[in-house]
């Protein structure tokens, strides 16, 4: 007797919702919690269907508040409820960030684990969908800096509902970025079933042997875009790597990569100061150091806020620019 | 009607020890006032000697309660075992009361994390630094209860200046519209720090603002522990019974700086605060009340201090007697399972000391 897998085509958004509908039908004490999370079934529709399956005391329209939603949650995962709150946008959740900051992510040291906040906190991210001002901020290097809080950005749908259990069923804090780009832009073949894909594990999006390319979220399918033409025409062959989860970065495939090709090219939209490049040319250099062959290469944003839609192409790495970075790695 | 009128200073034992809301009187026994007047002693003395404590170096900085006694202790024991609390770093009369040990709340002063541990089976919160965020935990905690189906409630205490914060409106909003079981219990002791409450807000009361989150109301002497006992229970019963949140503001005054760092003759006269010791105080209330009724009795009270002395010394050596914080413990609960770079930095840091403490 066998017992088949059903597999479905979904978008990430539509992933989104399945990981949220798996937990939610096995765990009674998960929680949906967001500014129009329920009757409308959130801004992206990420809860469409969840409020109508599991009820109006489990998928929860809250007031229009980040701090209330992120402190009252905190008050529920403390007290035996794991809730998925959803922030309307990345570039919306700074009201919370005090909450997240002094609280929640600090819950356990503080009471050496007599108190926890096991909360999922999802956030659509990112440029390049034309979204209004403030809509597409990409500061997850200000999270990642936060003792306690694990950061998780998955780049298609198999990953993001993998990665969403798994987050959901992690017992510490995580935000769980989704890039706002990807949430339509292809379908994948989904199990319908439960499965996680562990936190903390890079992948390898495609391999090769002379440049290692770090990135994650939407550059992940910008960069492959990159690389194609340079493999076709001039025989370069790439690592790219999808991290995944940037807190804890996945120390041991940076490394095995690097060792293998010497040369690196970091790929984020983030603001290029303080971003996340940053750390991990650190991981680098204290894992591969000697094995470079070349300056570690970054394709970035600018120490610009995250511009206005009239801007934000020439704002995001571009092709041209990983090509670049690429051809440069490949000059010395 | 104005918000002055609508929101009047409840009183149940006035300055002269009379008893003015004679109905309650009855459950005020005198042998219950004994009990609340020995457990707001307990608190004041714990005070003074972390006070002392701090001026000899065997404290850090510390936030002095005194003068705050009856609106802490009387709605601490409002309260019932199963019950949640969530202080900030002013309200150790609370938690002492509720149950934390001495022996802890001495050592959150001294920096230790054990200092933000209660008893196993006592709910209490790490006392909240940023001024209100723990109005949004307590309305998140007693929401958990609701839907659990518990009929167990949160109190959380904030100040007259946490109630300027965006927690507070959102955490009354919240509570409000979820009907949660939580009571607010303000200390409105008249500054935020160095900031008198005519700056702090215009609005004449803090019960008003309950007002705009259609949540009931009530200002009461808090320095009046029949006071602050029967309303606070009247507010857990409201919110045991599922009809929703209170706010209440404990009219009070802190005798002393906000803080062992602060000097509060740079804002305010501090020949107030000496008057007040001789007219408002918590503690000499009772002891009038209780004299006017031929039940104070000296003895009693020399006993007590006694006993409350020898538990302060007690708790002091066992503070000071602790073992040397654990440097596992600044790693250890980060996160459940450490992190890589946890377990490398901890490494690291234990090679370079070569194995010293």
């Amino acid at each position: 007797m066998s017992t088949s897998v059903q597999i479905k085509q979904l978008t990430m958004v539509q992933a989104i919702t399945d990981g949220m509908k798996a937990m939610l039908e096995e765990d009674e004490s998960v929680l949906v919690l967001g500014e129009d999370v329920g009757t409308n079934g959130g801004v992206f529709r990420a809860t469409e269907g969840l409020i109508e399956l599991f009820g109006e005391e489990r998928v929860i329209d809250t007031p229009l508040a980040e701090s209330g939603i992120m402190g009252t949650s905190i008050g529920l995962s403390v007290n035996g409820f794991k809730p998925i709150v959803e922030m309307q946008f990345l570039g919306f959740i700074y009201p919370a960030f005090n909450q997240i900051m002094t609280h929640a992510s600090r819950m356990r040291q503080r009471s050496k684990g007599r108190f926890t906040c096991p909360i999922v906190i999802r956030a659509p991210y990112g440029a390049g969908v034309k979204a209004p001002e403030i809509h597409s901020d990409s500061s997850e290097a200000m999270f990642t800096h936060i003792p306690g809080l694990k950061v998780v950005v998955p780049s298609n749908a198999y990953d993001a509902k993998g990665l969403l259990i798994a987050s959901v069923e992690d017992p510490d804090p995580v935000l769980f970025l989704e890039p706002m780009r990807c949430y339509r832009s292809t379908k994948v073949e989904v199990p319908e079933n439960k499965y996680t894909v562990e936190l903390g594990k890079a992948e390898y999006v495609k391999n090769g042997e002379d440049v290692t390319l770090l990135t994650w979220g939407a550059m992940v399918g910008d960069v492959m875009k990159a690389v194609a033409p340079l493999e076709e025409k001039l025989g370069i062959t790439c690592d790219v790597i999808d991290l995944r989860t940037l807190y804890p970065l996945d120390k041991d495939t940076i490394e095995e990569s690097v060792k293998k090709t010497g040369r690196v090219v970091i790929v984020h939209e983030a603001p290029e100061s303080g971003g996340l490049s940053g750390d991990i040319i650190s991981v680098i250099n204290d894992t591969s150091f000697f094995y470079l062959k070349a300056p570690i290469q970054k394709v970035t944003g600018f120490d610009t806020p995250v511009p206005v839609y009239s801007l934000e192409q020439e704002y995001l790495p571009s092709m041209e620019k990983i090509q670049y970075a690429v051809k440069t790695t490949l000059s010395y | 009607m104005k918000m002055i009128d609508q929101f009047p200073i409840v009183q149940y034992i006035n300055e002269n020890g009379v008893f003015t809301q004679s109905e309650f009187e009855e459950e005020m026994t005198p042998a219950l006032l004994q009990q609340l007047y020995e457990k707001m002693l307990r608190a004041r003395l714990l005070d003074r000697k972390c006070i002392k404590l701090q001026r000899q170096g065997r404290l850090g900085t510390y936030a002095p309660f005194e003068g705050q006694e009856a609106a802490q202790v009387g709605s601490a024991l409002a309260l019932e075992e199963e019950d949640w609390i969530f202080p900030t770093y002013r309200d150790h009369a609370a938690t002492l009361t509720f149950g934390h040990s001495m022996q802890n709340l001495l050592a959150y002063w001294v920096g230790r994390i054990e200092g933000s541990i209660p008893p196993e089976d006592k709910n209490i919160f790490p006392p909240a630094v940023p001024i209100a965020s723990q109005i949004l935990h307590a309305t998140g905690v007693a929401w958990a209860e609701k839907k659990k189906g518990t009929n167990h409630v949160s109190l959380v205490y904030f100040g007259d200046g946490a109630t300027s914060e965006g927690d507070f409106h959102e955490g009354l909003n919240f509570a409000s519209v979820f009907n949660v079981p939580v009571v607010f219990f303000n200390q409105n002791n008249g500054y935020a720090i160095s900031v008198p409450i005519e700056k702090q807000m215009k609005s004449k009361t803090i019960a008003q603002k309950g007002l705009a989150y259609d949540i009931p109301s009530i200002r009461i002497d808090g320095n009046d522990i029949a006071a602050v006992y029967i309303e606070t229970k009247k507010a857990v019963e409201r919110a045991r019974s599922g009809e929703g949140p209170t706010l209440i503001e404990a009219v009070t005054w802190r005798y002393g700086a906000h803080t062992t760092a602060d000097d509060p003759t740079r804002y305010r006269d501090q020949t107030e605060s000496d008057s007040r010791r001789r007219t408002t105080d918590p503690l000499l209330r009772i002891e009038t009340y209780l004299k006017n009724t031929n039940v104070w009795d000296e003895d009693w009270l020399s006993k007590i201090e006694d006993q409350i002395s020898e538990e302060i010394s007690g708790a002091v050596d066992n503070m000071e007697g602790m073992p040397k914080a654990d440097i596992d413990d600044l790693f250890s609960h980060i996160f459940k399972d450490p992190t890589w770079q946890l377990e490398q930095q901890r490494k690291h840091h234990l090679a370079v000391k070569g194995g010293r403490d």
